[in-house]
Protein backbone atom coordinates (compact mmCIF):
# COMPACT_ATOMS: atom_id res chain seq x y z
CA UNK A 1 0.00 0.00 0.00
CA UNK A 2 1.84 2.95 -1.15
CA UNK A 3 -0.16 6.62 -0.06
CA UNK A 4 -3.62 6.14 1.81
CA UNK A 5 -6.38 7.33 -1.04
CA UNK A 6 -9.09 9.49 0.21
CA UNK A 7 -12.63 10.68 -1.19
CA UNK A 8 -13.25 14.65 -1.42
CA UNK A 9 -16.97 15.86 -0.68
CA UNK A 10 -18.15 19.33 -1.03
CA UNK A 11 -21.49 19.38 0.86
CA UNK A 12 -24.01 22.10 0.99
CA UNK A 13 -25.16 23.18 4.65
CA UNK A 14 -28.24 25.12 5.90
CA UNK A 15 -28.63 25.32 9.90
CA UNK A 16 -32.45 26.07 9.60
CA UNK A 17 -35.57 26.52 6.96
CA UNK A 18 -34.49 30.24 6.82
CA UNK A 19 -30.79 30.28 7.31
CA UNK A 20 -28.79 30.97 4.18
CA UNK A 21 -27.03 27.50 2.64
CA UNK A 22 -23.06 27.57 2.48
CA UNK A 23 -20.69 24.64 2.16
CA UNK A 24 -18.07 22.59 3.42
CA UNK A 25 -15.44 20.38 2.32
CA UNK A 26 -14.71 16.78 3.95
CA UNK A 27 -12.05 14.50 2.77
CA UNK A 28 -12.44 10.70 3.99
CA UNK A 29 -10.17 7.92 3.52
CA UNK A 30 -11.15 5.68 0.83
CA UNK A 31 -12.97 2.25 1.36
CA UNK A 32 -13.94 -0.39 -1.45
CA UNK A 33 -17.75 0.03 -2.55
CA UNK A 34 -18.54 3.29 -0.57
CA UNK A 35 -21.77 4.51 -1.38
CA UNK A 36 -22.36 8.59 -0.50
CA UNK A 37 -24.43 7.36 2.88
CA UNK A 38 -21.82 5.03 4.18
CA UNK A 39 -19.30 8.41 2.95
CA UNK A 40 -21.95 10.42 4.96
CA UNK A 41 -22.08 7.83 8.50
CA UNK A 42 -17.71 8.19 8.46
CA UNK A 43 -18.07 12.43 8.42
CA UNK A 44 -21.02 11.64 10.94
CA UNK A 45 -17.99 10.03 13.56
CA UNK A 46 -15.96 13.01 13.27
CA UNK A 47 -17.40 15.71 11.72
CA UNK A 48 -14.11 17.92 10.68
CA UNK A 49 -13.46 19.39 7.40
CA UNK A 50 -10.64 19.46 5.38
CA UNK A 51 -8.98 22.31 7.06
CA UNK A 52 -9.09 20.54 10.24
CA UNK A 53 -12.56 22.44 12.05
CA UNK A 54 -15.06 20.99 13.70
CA UNK A 55 -18.49 21.38 13.17
CA UNK A 56 -21.80 19.90 13.11
CA UNK A 57 -22.28 16.56 11.29
CA UNK A 58 -24.42 16.50 8.19
CA UNK A 59 -28.46 15.95 8.68
CA UNK A 60 -30.09 13.75 5.94
CA UNK A 61 -32.62 11.12 5.79
CA UNK A 62 -32.20 7.41 5.12
CA UNK A 63 -34.65 4.35 5.55
CA UNK A 64 -34.26 1.35 3.42
CA UNK A 65 -30.67 1.54 1.95
CA UNK A 66 -31.71 -0.01 -1.61
CA UNK A 67 -33.57 2.58 -3.25
CA UNK A 68 -37.31 1.48 -2.76
CA UNK A 69 -38.21 4.08 -0.05
CA UNK A 70 -36.52 7.38 -1.47
CA UNK A 71 -36.12 9.16 1.71
CA UNK A 72 -32.35 9.64 0.85
CA UNK A 73 -32.80 11.39 -2.41
CA UNK A 74 -30.33 14.88 -2.84
CA UNK A 75 -28.80 16.27 -5.39
CA UNK A 76 -25.28 14.08 -6.59
CA UNK A 77 -22.81 16.15 -8.64
CA UNK A 78 -25.67 17.97 -10.29
CA UNK A 79 -28.09 14.96 -10.63
CA UNK A 80 -31.05 14.10 -8.31
CA UNK A 81 -30.78 10.53 -7.12
CA UNK A 82 -30.93 8.64 -4.17
CA UNK A 83 -27.77 8.62 -1.99
CA UNK A 84 -28.21 4.58 -1.03
CA UNK A 85 -27.35 3.60 -4.67
CA UNK A 86 -24.76 6.38 -5.89
CA UNK A 87 -21.70 4.42 -5.56
CA UNK A 88 -18.35 6.56 -5.12
CA UNK A 89 -16.34 4.57 -7.04
CA UNK A 90 -19.07 5.50 -10.14
CA UNK A 91 -18.81 9.35 -9.06
CA UNK A 92 -16.80 12.24 -10.65
CA UNK A 93 -14.70 13.63 -7.78
CA UNK A 94 -14.91 16.41 -5.35
CA UNK A 95 -18.60 14.77 -5.08
CA UNK A 96 -20.51 17.38 -4.94
CA UNK A 97 -23.89 17.22 -2.60
CA UNK A 98 -27.37 19.55 -2.29
CA UNK A 99 -30.54 19.30 -0.96
CA UNK A 100 -33.39 19.05 -3.42
CA UNK A 101 -34.27 22.54 -3.46
CA UNK A 102 -37.60 21.60 -5.02
CA UNK A 103 -38.64 21.36 -1.94
CA UNK A 104 -38.47 23.03 1.49
CA UNK A 105 -35.08 22.52 3.68
CA UNK A 106 -35.33 21.50 6.49
CA UNK A 107 -31.39 21.06 7.59
CA UNK A 108 -28.29 20.28 5.32
CA UNK A 109 -29.74 17.66 3.05
CA UNK A 110 -33.21 17.00 4.50
CA UNK A 111 -36.01 18.28 2.82
CA UNK A 112 -39.43 18.06 3.29
CA UNK A 113 -41.27 16.17 0.65
CA UNK A 114 -44.94 16.66 2.52
CA UNK A 115 -46.08 18.73 -0.72
CA UNK A 116 -46.32 15.20 -2.87
CA UNK A 117 -48.14 13.60 -0.27
CA UNK A 118 -50.80 16.32 -0.02
CA UNK A 119 -51.47 16.20 -3.86
CA UNK A 120 -51.47 12.68 -3.33
CA UNK A 121 -54.54 13.10 -0.79
CA UNK A 122 -56.30 16.38 -3.11
CA UNK A 123 -56.17 13.59 -6.31
CA UNK A 124 -57.49 10.67 -4.00
CA UNK A 125 -54.34 7.87 -4.91
CA UNK A 126 -55.85 5.39 -3.07
CA UNK A 127 -58.56 2.71 -3.32
CA UNK A 128 -61.46 3.42 -1.54
CA UNK A 129 -62.77 -0.22 0.39
CA UNK A 130 -63.85 0.80 3.56
CA UNK A 131 -67.71 1.15 4.37
CA UNK A 132 -70.30 0.16 6.83
CA UNK A 133 -70.66 -3.24 5.72
CA UNK A 134 -68.72 -6.06 4.06
CA UNK A 135 -68.22 -4.77 0.44
CA UNK A 136 -67.38 -8.65 -0.67
CA UNK A 137 -64.46 -9.09 -3.06
CA UNK A 138 -63.81 -6.66 -5.65
CA UNK A 139 -63.19 -7.41 -9.44
CA UNK A 140 -60.41 -9.48 -10.81
CA UNK A 141 -57.52 -8.12 -12.26
CA UNK A 142 -56.27 -9.92 -14.76
CA UNK A 143 -52.39 -10.70 -14.52
CA UNK A 144 -51.34 -9.14 -17.37
CA UNK A 145 -52.57 -5.63 -16.12
CA UNK A 146 -51.19 -6.61 -12.76
CA UNK A 147 -47.74 -6.78 -14.12
CA UNK A 148 -48.25 -3.52 -15.88
CA UNK A 149 -49.65 -1.78 -13.61
CA UNK A 150 -46.50 -3.27 -10.77
CA UNK A 151 -44.17 -1.10 -12.80
CA UNK A 152 -46.10 2.18 -12.43
CA UNK A 153 -46.81 1.37 -8.65
CA UNK A 154 -42.58 1.11 -8.33
CA UNK A 155 -43.04 5.10 -7.35
CA UNK A 156 -41.42 5.71 -4.22
CA UNK A 157 -42.51 9.16 -3.94
CA UNK A 158 -38.52 10.22 -3.83
CA UNK A 159 -39.05 13.60 -5.07
CA UNK A 160 -36.43 13.31 -8.07
CA UNK A 161 -38.92 13.69 -11.04
CA UNK A 162 -39.75 16.73 -9.26
CA UNK A 163 -36.93 18.17 -8.89
CA UNK A 164 -35.81 17.70 -12.16
CA UNK A 165 -39.03 19.26 -13.75
CA UNK A 166 -38.73 22.48 -14.76
CA UNK A 167 -42.18 23.71 -14.23
CA UNK A 168 -42.06 22.64 -10.27
CA UNK A 169 -41.08 26.27 -8.78
CA UNK A 170 -41.83 28.46 -6.56
CA UNK A 171 -43.91 30.51 -9.92
CA UNK A 172 -46.46 27.71 -9.86
CA UNK A 173 -48.14 25.33 -7.91
CA UNK A 174 -47.57 22.29 -10.46
CA UNK A 175 -48.09 18.88 -8.46
CA UNK A 176 -45.34 17.71 -10.36
CA UNK A 177 -45.15 14.68 -12.22
CA UNK A 178 -45.38 11.60 -10.22
CA UNK A 179 -48.84 12.67 -9.37
CA UNK A 180 -49.96 11.67 -12.91
CA UNK A 181 -48.80 8.28 -12.47
CA UNK A 182 -50.28 7.83 -9.45
CA UNK A 183 -53.41 8.95 -10.85
CA UNK A 184 -53.07 6.54 -13.68
CA UNK A 185 -52.35 3.80 -11.44
CA UNK A 186 -55.23 3.94 -9.34
CA UNK A 187 -57.42 4.65 -12.24
CA UNK A 188 -56.12 1.50 -13.89
CA UNK A 189 -56.79 -0.36 -11.10
CA UNK A 190 -60.37 -2.10 -11.43
CA UNK A 191 -61.44 -1.01 -8.05
CA UNK A 192 -60.08 2.05 -8.42
CA UNK A 193 -61.73 2.76 -11.66
CA UNK A 194 -64.87 2.86 -9.76
CA UNK A 195 -63.42 6.28 -8.25
CA UNK A 196 -62.03 7.32 -12.20
CA UNK A 197 -64.13 10.70 -13.17
CA UNK A 198 -63.49 12.08 -9.16
CA UNK A 199 -59.66 11.37 -9.43
CA UNK A 200 -59.78 13.33 -12.86
CA UNK A 201 -61.63 15.89 -11.06
CA UNK A 202 -59.68 16.39 -8.67
CA UNK A 203 -56.83 16.46 -10.82
CA UNK A 204 -57.96 19.03 -13.38
CA UNK A 205 -58.17 21.51 -10.54
CA UNK A 206 -56.28 24.72 -10.38
CA UNK A 207 -52.78 23.68 -9.07
CA UNK A 208 -52.76 20.27 -10.48
CA UNK A 209 -52.06 18.70 -13.86
CA UNK A 210 -52.04 21.90 -15.91
CA UNK A 211 -48.22 22.94 -15.38
CA UNK A 212 -46.58 20.22 -17.43
CA UNK A 213 -44.39 21.82 -20.22
CA UNK A 214 -43.56 17.99 -21.80
CA UNK A 215 -39.47 18.67 -21.36
CA UNK A 216 -40.00 15.10 -20.31
CA UNK A 217 -36.63 15.35 -17.85
CA UNK A 218 -38.78 13.18 -15.34
CA UNK A 219 -38.68 9.84 -17.46
CA UNK A 220 -35.32 10.52 -17.38
CA UNK A 221 -34.65 11.68 -14.20
CA UNK A 222 -36.84 8.46 -12.79
CA UNK A 223 -34.53 6.45 -10.57
CA UNK A 224 -37.24 3.47 -11.37
CA UNK A 225 -37.66 3.27 -14.85
CA UNK A 226 -41.09 4.20 -15.13
CA UNK A 227 -42.59 5.23 -17.96
CA UNK A 228 -44.06 8.67 -16.79
CA UNK A 229 -44.28 10.74 -19.60
CA UNK A 230 -46.83 7.95 -20.72
CA UNK A 231 -48.02 8.16 -17.82
CA UNK A 232 -48.92 11.54 -18.58
CA UNK A 233 -50.14 11.62 -21.95
CA UNK A 234 -52.18 8.65 -20.99
CA UNK A 235 -53.69 11.23 -17.87
CA UNK A 236 -54.05 13.59 -20.24
CA UNK A 237 -56.21 11.32 -22.55
CA UNK A 238 -58.51 10.65 -20.10
CA UNK A 239 -58.81 14.44 -18.77
CA UNK A 240 -59.61 15.53 -22.13
CA UNK A 241 -62.74 12.92 -21.75
CA UNK A 242 -63.63 13.71 -18.69
CA UNK A 243 -63.60 17.67 -19.83
CA UNK A 244 -66.16 16.58 -22.68
CA UNK A 245 -68.36 14.68 -20.07
CA UNK A 246 -68.33 17.40 -17.92
CA UNK A 247 -68.98 20.23 -20.17
CA UNK A 248 -71.81 18.11 -22.63
CA UNK A 249 -73.02 16.23 -20.09
CA UNK A 250 -73.56 12.15 -20.31
CA UNK A 251 -75.54 9.07 -19.40
CA UNK A 252 -72.85 7.17 -17.60
CA UNK A 253 -69.98 8.49 -15.21
CA UNK B 1 -63.05 22.14 -5.49
CA UNK B 2 -60.54 25.33 -6.67
CA UNK B 3 -62.08 25.35 -10.18
CA UNK B 4 -60.55 24.18 -12.98
CA UNK B 5 -60.01 27.39 -15.00
CA UNK B 6 -56.38 27.00 -15.27
CA UNK B 7 -57.19 23.79 -17.00
CA UNK B 8 -59.60 25.46 -19.41
CA UNK B 9 -57.17 28.57 -20.60
CA UNK B 10 -54.27 25.80 -20.74
CA UNK B 11 -56.09 23.31 -23.04
CA UNK B 12 -57.30 26.46 -25.43
CA UNK B 13 -53.77 27.79 -25.21
CA UNK B 14 -52.28 24.38 -26.86
CA UNK B 15 -55.91 24.09 -29.22
CA UNK B 16 -55.24 27.74 -30.17
CA UNK B 17 -51.84 27.59 -31.23
CA UNK B 18 -52.59 24.55 -33.86
CA UNK B 19 -56.29 26.09 -34.69
CA UNK B 20 -56.31 28.30 -36.16
CA UNK B 21 -52.79 29.97 -36.03
CA UNK B 22 -51.06 26.95 -36.67
CA UNK B 23 -52.89 26.38 -39.91
CA UNK B 24 -52.70 30.38 -40.54
CA UNK B 25 -49.36 30.52 -40.47
CA UNK B 26 -49.11 27.66 -43.13
CA UNK B 27 -51.28 29.59 -45.39
CA UNK B 28 -49.91 32.50 -45.06
CA UNK B 29 -46.03 31.41 -45.64
CA UNK B 30 -47.62 28.84 -49.23
CA UNK B 31 -49.72 32.28 -50.08
CA UNK B 32 -46.87 34.80 -49.57
CA UNK B 33 -44.91 32.20 -51.52
CA UNK B 34 -46.71 32.99 -54.81
CA UNK B 35 -43.78 35.51 -55.03
CA UNK B 36 -41.16 32.84 -56.42
CA UNK B 37 -43.80 33.13 -59.63
CA UNK B 38 -42.49 37.49 -59.80
CA UNK B 39 -44.65 39.94 -58.25
CA UNK B 40 -47.52 40.23 -60.32
CA UNK B 41 -48.24 36.61 -59.34
CA UNK B 42 -48.06 37.72 -55.98
CA UNK B 43 -49.84 40.80 -56.25
CA UNK B 44 -52.51 38.87 -57.34
CA UNK B 45 -52.27 36.13 -54.47
CA UNK B 46 -52.57 39.27 -52.35
CA UNK B 47 -55.42 40.79 -53.91
CA UNK B 48 -57.39 37.72 -53.57
CA UNK B 49 -56.61 37.51 -49.78
CA UNK B 50 -57.31 41.11 -49.13
CA UNK B 51 -60.76 41.77 -50.88
CA UNK B 52 -62.21 38.42 -48.95
CA UNK B 53 -65.44 38.58 -47.92
CA UNK B 54 -66.19 39.69 -44.46
CA UNK B 55 -62.58 39.80 -44.12
CA UNK B 56 -62.29 42.14 -40.78
CA UNK B 57 -64.85 39.21 -38.91
CA UNK B 58 -62.62 36.31 -39.84
CA UNK B 59 -58.91 38.11 -39.38
CA UNK B 60 -60.43 39.17 -35.68
CA UNK B 61 -61.77 35.78 -35.05
CA UNK B 62 -58.87 33.20 -36.93
CA UNK B 63 -55.87 35.78 -36.32
CA UNK B 64 -56.10 38.86 -33.88
CA UNK B 65 -58.12 37.50 -30.67
CA UNK B 66 -56.41 33.51 -31.06
CA UNK B 67 -53.25 35.19 -31.09
CA UNK B 68 -53.82 38.08 -28.30
CA UNK B 69 -54.88 34.71 -26.33
CA UNK B 70 -51.83 32.62 -27.04
CA UNK B 71 -49.12 35.28 -26.83
CA UNK B 72 -50.54 36.92 -23.28
CA UNK B 73 -50.92 33.34 -21.90
CA UNK B 74 -47.86 32.05 -23.66
CA UNK B 75 -45.51 34.64 -21.52
CA UNK B 76 -47.43 33.91 -18.53
CA UNK B 77 -46.60 30.11 -19.05
CA UNK B 78 -42.95 31.58 -20.13
CA UNK B 79 -42.82 32.97 -16.93
CA UNK B 80 -43.43 29.81 -14.70
CA UNK B 81 -40.94 27.99 -16.36
CA UNK B 82 -37.53 27.28 -14.57
CA UNK B 83 -34.84 26.81 -17.01
CA UNK B 84 -32.05 23.40 -15.92
CA UNK B 85 -30.54 22.54 -19.14
CA UNK B 86 -27.62 22.82 -17.86
CA UNK B 87 -28.18 20.09 -15.16
CA UNK B 88 -31.00 17.93 -17.32
CA UNK B 89 -29.54 18.61 -20.95
CA UNK B 90 -31.99 16.31 -22.76
CA UNK B 91 -33.21 16.69 -26.39
CA UNK B 92 -36.46 17.52 -25.12
CA UNK B 93 -35.42 19.29 -22.41
CA UNK B 94 -33.51 21.82 -25.04
CA UNK B 95 -36.64 21.73 -27.45
CA UNK B 96 -38.65 22.75 -24.34
CA UNK B 97 -36.91 25.77 -23.50
CA UNK B 98 -36.16 26.70 -27.31
CA UNK B 99 -39.85 26.60 -27.76
CA UNK B 100 -40.10 29.42 -24.96
CA UNK B 101 -37.21 31.47 -26.50
CA UNK B 102 -38.95 31.47 -30.05
CA UNK B 103 -42.38 31.74 -28.39
CA UNK B 104 -40.70 35.24 -27.41
CA UNK B 105 -39.24 35.81 -30.72
CA UNK B 106 -42.18 35.23 -32.48
CA UNK B 107 -44.28 37.53 -30.32
CA UNK B 108 -41.86 40.72 -30.61
CA UNK B 109 -41.19 39.85 -34.62
CA UNK B 110 -45.43 39.50 -35.33
CA UNK B 111 -45.85 42.24 -33.03
CA UNK B 112 -43.36 44.53 -35.50
CA UNK B 113 -44.80 42.61 -38.56
CA UNK B 114 -48.30 43.68 -37.85
CA UNK B 115 -47.99 47.04 -37.07
CA UNK B 116 -45.28 47.12 -40.19
CA UNK B 117 -47.62 45.59 -42.69
CA UNK B 118 -51.22 45.49 -42.07
CA UNK B 119 -51.60 48.68 -39.09
CA UNK B 120 -49.79 50.94 -41.59
CA UNK B 121 -52.20 50.14 -44.61
CA UNK B 122 -55.15 50.10 -42.01
CA UNK B 123 -54.09 53.74 -41.01
CA UNK B 124 -53.37 54.27 -45.01
CA UNK B 125 -49.45 55.03 -44.38
CA UNK B 126 -48.30 52.37 -46.83
CA UNK B 127 -49.89 49.95 -49.10
CA UNK B 128 -49.51 46.10 -48.98
CA UNK B 129 -47.79 44.99 -51.72
CA UNK B 130 -45.03 43.43 -53.05
CA UNK B 131 -42.90 46.91 -53.49
CA UNK B 132 -43.58 47.17 -49.96
CA UNK B 133 -42.05 44.17 -48.75
CA UNK B 134 -39.43 44.56 -51.19
CA UNK B 135 -38.33 47.66 -49.65
CA UNK B 136 -38.28 46.46 -46.04
CA UNK B 137 -36.42 43.30 -46.74
CA UNK B 138 -33.44 45.40 -48.98
CA UNK B 139 -32.68 46.55 -45.77
CA UNK B 140 -30.13 43.81 -44.30
CA UNK B 141 -30.73 44.18 -40.98
CA UNK B 142 -34.64 43.52 -41.80
CA UNK B 143 -33.97 40.78 -43.77
CA UNK B 144 -32.06 38.84 -40.89
CA UNK B 145 -35.14 40.10 -38.62
CA UNK B 146 -37.58 38.59 -40.93
CA UNK B 147 -35.21 35.06 -41.62
CA UNK B 148 -35.03 34.68 -37.75
CA UNK B 149 -38.51 35.82 -36.68
CA UNK B 150 -39.88 33.02 -39.35
CA UNK B 151 -37.59 30.45 -38.68
CA UNK B 152 -38.79 30.93 -34.86
CA UNK B 153 -42.33 30.70 -35.57
CA UNK B 154 -42.14 27.78 -37.74
CA UNK B 155 -39.92 25.92 -35.25
CA UNK B 156 -42.63 27.10 -32.34
CA UNK B 157 -45.38 25.41 -34.45
CA UNK B 158 -43.62 22.47 -35.35
CA UNK B 159 -42.74 21.36 -31.90
CA UNK B 160 -45.58 23.24 -30.29
CA UNK B 161 -47.85 20.83 -32.72
CA UNK B 162 -45.41 17.66 -30.69
CA UNK B 163 -46.85 18.93 -27.48
CA UNK B 164 -50.38 19.80 -28.51
CA UNK B 165 -50.61 16.05 -29.19
CA UNK B 166 -49.05 14.75 -26.00
CA UNK B 167 -51.01 17.29 -24.27
CA UNK B 168 -54.43 16.36 -25.76
CA UNK B 169 -53.25 12.71 -25.09
CA UNK B 170 -53.62 11.42 -28.81
CA UNK B 171 -49.94 10.80 -29.10
CA UNK B 172 -49.44 8.44 -25.64
CA UNK B 173 -46.66 5.58 -26.29
CA UNK B 174 -43.55 6.62 -26.71
CA UNK B 175 -43.28 5.28 -30.14
CA UNK B 176 -45.78 7.14 -31.35
CA UNK B 177 -44.11 10.25 -29.92
CA UNK B 178 -40.85 9.46 -31.47
CA UNK B 179 -42.91 9.69 -34.80
CA UNK B 180 -44.69 12.98 -34.01
CA UNK B 181 -41.17 14.16 -33.44
CA UNK B 182 -39.95 12.87 -36.86
CA UNK B 183 -43.11 14.33 -38.70
CA UNK B 184 -42.46 17.39 -36.82
CA UNK B 185 -39.03 17.96 -37.96
CA UNK B 186 -40.25 17.46 -41.13
CA UNK B 187 -43.01 20.59 -40.78
CA UNK B 188 -40.43 22.53 -39.76
CA UNK B 189 -38.16 21.84 -42.51
CA UNK B 190 -40.96 22.15 -45.42
CA UNK B 191 -42.30 25.09 -44.02
CA UNK B 192 -38.66 26.94 -43.64
CA UNK B 193 -37.45 25.94 -46.95
CA UNK B 194 -41.03 27.48 -48.20
CA UNK B 195 -40.42 30.97 -46.05
CA UNK B 196 -36.70 31.29 -46.98
CA UNK B 197 -37.35 31.22 -50.53
CA UNK B 198 -40.19 33.69 -50.25
CA UNK B 199 -38.04 35.84 -48.17
CA UNK B 200 -35.07 35.48 -50.99
CA UNK B 201 -37.86 35.99 -54.36
CA UNK B 202 -38.74 39.08 -52.60
CA UNK B 203 -35.18 40.64 -52.60
CA UNK B 204 -34.06 39.25 -55.79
Amino acid sequence: MSEKKTVKFIIARQDTPDSAPYEETFEIPYRPNMNVISALMEIRKNPVTDKGQDTTPITWEMNCLEEVCGACSMVINGKPRQSCSALVDQLEQPIRLEPMRTFPVVRDLQVDRSRMFDSLKKVKAWIPIDGTYDLGPGPRMPEKKRQWAYELSKCMTCGVCLEACPNVNSKTNFMGPAIFNQVRLFNAHPTGEMNKAERLNAFMDDGGMQGCGNSQNCVQSCPKGIPITTSIAAVNRDATMQAFRNFFGSDHD
Amino acid sequence: MAGNREFFNRRLHSLLGVIPIGVFLTQHLVVNHFVTGGPDSFEKAAAFMGNLPFRIVLETVIIYLPMLFHAIYGLYIVFTAKSNVKNFGFFRNWLYVIQRITGVITLIFIAWHVWQTRVADALGTADVSYEMMHNILSSPVMFVFYLVGILSAIFHFANGLWSFLVSWGITVSPRSQVISTYVTIGIFVILSIVGIQTLIAFVS
